[in-house]
């Protein structure tokens, strides 16, 4: 994390947020802030509430209590669906599948978004295209449908519609789930480029200690509906709290 | 007994639960199809996708009709030597009832079947919650375009049905009963007027509106990977047939009323 970095206001601001579904507490009071143009992960064992926290950060669910804020709206206020949409077009969403969408291409992936909120040409949509399916090197991949690609490349394409309308933040839902080792690494390579390139507040969200370590400025550990831990990657191998040791140990990067 | 009852009680929440919901959705589609944004383009195609699903089942089963209830009566009118009426017959069963219905039941089998399964598993690979947070909303994009297109596809399906289904009348009348076929198309022609043939129009496009939303329904109800798929296709079908059979009797009594018998 740089200097302007550490000294920027939060763009996202979570307070004492609760869930439960059927009585059951996922998040049980959580406060984070996190500042534009850093990258936080969200550790935490599977289960632990942490796609339940990113579904809150786009409203596709609304916490119990407690307040989120989005670059200054109180987005847990909104009552309607275009306030949310206004919102929504500032963060960027990588789903854990990719999620896809299996009966376009992936140009018509890209540019389903930039087609329904801007008013470009067709050559101008085409440039765009091309543009991020480059930044994510998949340059020449527009025409291919989604179940042709490998796990790793519908990630990349997936990246590539998560940053069609070039939002401010991007959410990433387990990036490195289901890919091999060197697949793993490349996306882990790409959020750190695309952070850098773009000056986007990311969020990953991940159990997988390799890509954290690789991409953090901050980590925050989720455990038992709670941050159990918030820092950088140094604290967090210097932390004596047991569960922290005992969840690094488990992916030997503690020493 | 009391097994039993509480058995019974909790099948009657969760139906009366899932009405419910199933009602509100409706009333949000209906909302949103009156107001902006609207999808033409995507409608069109859906008009298009959902036509051509079922044009070959609905053709068959109308051409079938026709043929099956011709040949059922034209030996008991001959017996009357009212054989000529065989076109009366066939052709208003099959215009003020059987084409409408059987065409509405035909499609919630083949086309609501396959929105009620593309739209689960695009609900349960998150495609519907990726549109969601493009700033899509996927009601609009996705349900409105399907229920209004099943409001266009369903009538124009049924006055295919309805003319193939009169036709296959022909063919027996013709073949079997001797009519000349001249006679038969005047005897059709005459009896078989506009305000026979509209008002089984007007109920297909409720049958329609009650099978995109239904399919869309159980769609987007869909949890729990390709099982949950299966399951949402199979409750559409048999939900959808049910809710034409029912409202086919509500609509059959209160379009007599405005058009008399």
């Amino acid at each position: 994390m740089d200097e302007d970095t550490r000294q920027s206001s939060p763009i996202i601001r979570i307070e004492n947020v609760t869930k439960s579904f059927n009585g059951q507490t996922v998040l049980s009071g959580i406060t984070l802030e996190i500042r534009e143009g850093e990258t936080v992960v969200i550790l935490g064992a599977s289960g632990s509430g942490k796609t339940v926290l990113m579904n809150l950060l786009v409203g596709l669910l609304e916490p119990d209590s407690g307040r989120i804020m989005i670059d200054g709206q109180d987005v847990t206020a909104f009552t309607r669906d275009s306030q949310w949409d206004e919102v929504r077009l500032k963060i960027g969403f990588l789903f854990q599948g990719s999620a896809l969408y299996d009966s376009m291409t992936i140009g018509e992936n890209i540019s389903f978004a930039i087609r329904h909120h801007l008013n470009l040409t067709e050559e101008q949509i085409r440039d765009v295209v091309r543009q991020k399916l480059s930044m994510v090197e998949l340059e020449g991949a527009e025409d291919k449908m989604p179940s042709e690609l490998s796990g790793g490349m519908q990630k990349r394409a997936a990246l590539a519609r998560a940053i069609a309308l070039e939002p401010q933040i991007v959410v990433y839902d387990e990036p490195t789930t289901g890919l091999d080792p060197i697949r793993a690494k490349t996306i882990s390579e790409l959020i750190v480029r695309l952070q850098h390139e773009l000056k986007i507040t990311s969020i990953v969200v991940t159990h997988d200690l390799i890509c954290a370590s690789h991409v953090a400025d901050r980590l925050a550990l989720l455990h038992e509906g709670k941050f159990l831990f918030v820092g950088t990657m140094e604290e967090l191998r210097r932390s004596d709290n047991e569960y922290v040791r005992e969840f690094l140990d488990s992916s030997s990067l503690r020493h | 007994m009391e097994i039993v009852a509480r058995t019974l009680g909790s099948y009657l929440i969760s139906y009366a639960n899932s009405a419910g919901r199933m009602f509100l959705f409706w009333v949000d589609i209906m909302r949103k199809c009156v107001t902006p944004r609207f999808y033409l383009a995507e409608t069109v195609r859906q008009v298009y996708t959902i036509g051509v699903m079922s044009l070959l089942l609905t053709s068959t089963v109308a051409l079938s009709v026709g043929l099956v209830m011709a040949m059922q009566t034209i030996g008991t009118l001959q017996a009357f030597g009212a054989v000529n009426y065989v076109s009366v017959g066939v052709g208003l069963a099959v215009v003020k009832e059987l084409g409408p219905v059987l065409t509405g039941l035909m499609v919630a089998g083949r086309a609501g079947s396959g929105i009620s399964a593309e739209l689960g598993s695009m609900k349960v690979t998150r495609q519907i919650d990726a549109l969601t947070v493009s700033a899509v909303n996927p009601i609009r994009y996705l349900v409105v375009t399907r229920v209004v297109a099943c409001m266009i596809a369903v009538p124009l399906l049924t006055i295919i049905a309805d003319v193939l289904g009169v036709f296959g009348g022909f063919i027996i009348g013709v073949t079997q009963g001797d009519i000349s076929p001249y006679l038969y198309t005047s005897f059709t022609l005459k009896y078989i007027t506009l305000s026979d043939v509209i008002p089984g129009l007007l109920k297909t496009i409720i049958f329609g509106m009650l099978v995109g939303t239904v399919a869309s329904y159980y769609g987007f109800e869909t949890t729990g990977g390709t099982e949950g798929v299966g399951n949402s296709t199979k409750s559409s079908v048999v939900t959808a047939s049910l809710l034409i059979m029912i409202s086919d009797v509500i609509l059959t009594r209160i379009l007599l009323w405005i058009f008399g018998s």
